[in-house]
């Protein structure tokens, strides 16, 4: 089983990272673009009988920092 | 008169937060991040600067995870003193010892530069050697130091005392302005600016020296 988990800064917490993608898309021509935010994606390769609340647990102990991220995890 | 100071793969100012130790008086301890305890004794445990893990996965992340961080949160809890710089505060907030965490700096770019800093609060065995309101040259040297926690804890932080110091010119969007904060206890201070690269003539600069000397003057006295 494999999963997915997306780990991205909350709302309200500035992203200048995403920031500064927003604007070189605009450098770019890419017009209409009215905002980005960046995050990550982390993959697992887990062993059979590892549970979805396990990997929420890996992410509340330390894939994601909960002051500052959110994260979803996805089963694939 | 015992410190401690602790070394994770990619620590770089590990020596530089001991020789401010020494100079002040005490007597230092080096300790690897996989020991699975403190010497004994110890009264001050430094997490030094630097980029433990090579910042993977984000700065400090790895490092609070580390096997002597148990003992690190055993010592605070029973009062003892520690002292994060830098990556060594990135570390303490990840670790859930100091609140909050370090964002990326607002402009993007890492920052090396001497900037002025304002002693917020002397009621610490941290501060206690400035006055209030002092403004004090100590250098920054970091990408990821611009401090972020939520309103109602900028305003618990600041309702009880407990930032240490502020920016001057905030450099890197942190909130607040704030550079460096205390534990509830007071016992546990996490700063971003480097003291112990201002602690010598040698350094250009000696303002941070007054830190470690008023810590070592407590620790003497107690």
């Amino acid at each position: 089983m494999k999963a997915r988990v997306h780990v991205m800064l909350k709302n309200g917490v500035l992203d200048p990272q995403g920031e500064a993608v927003r604007h070189a898309l605009g450098a770019l021509g890419f017009d209409g673009v009215k905002g980005v935010r960046q995050g990550k994606v982390i993959e697992l390769d887990l062993e059979e009988g590892i549970s979805e609340a396990d990997v929420a647990q890996m992410c509340e102990k330390l894939l994601a920092n909960t002051v500052i991220e959110s994260y979803v995890v996805e089963i694939v | 008169m015992r410190a401690a100071v602790v070394v994770f793969p990619g620590s770089n100012c590990d020596r530089d937060l001991a020789v401010a130790f020494k100079a002040a008086g005490l007597q230092v301890d080096m300790v690897w991040h996989k020991d699975s305890a403190l010497p004994q004794g110890v009264d001050i445990v430094g997490i030094p600067g630097g980029f433990s893990y090579g910042d993977y996965l984000r700065c400090g992340a790895i490092a609070a995870q580390s096997r002597i961080i148990g003992s690190v949160k055993t010592h605070a809890e029973r009062g003892g003193y520690v002292l994060g710089v830098c990556n060594g505060f990135q570390v303490l907030t990840e670790t859930g010892m100091l609140p909050g965490a370090l964002l990326r700096n607002a402009g993007l770019k890492y920052i090396c530069k001497t900037v002025g800093l304002k002693v917020e609060t002397t009621q610490s065995v941290y501060t206690e050697g400035y006055d209030a309101g002092e403004v004090i040259n100590i250098p920054i040297a970091h990408h990821d130091g611009n401090y972020f926690a939520d309103n109602e804890t900028i305003a618990r932080l600041q309702g009880e005392d407990r930032v240490a110091f502020r920016y001057t010119d905030n450099p890197n969007g942190a909130q607040a302005d704030i550079a460096g904060i205390l534990s509830e206890n007071r016992r546990v201070l996490g700063m971003m600016p480097h003291p112990e690269r201002a602690a010598d003539i040698g350094h250009g600069g000696t303002e941070g020296a007054a830190l470690f000397r008023a810590l070592a003057g407590a620790v003497a006295a107690a």
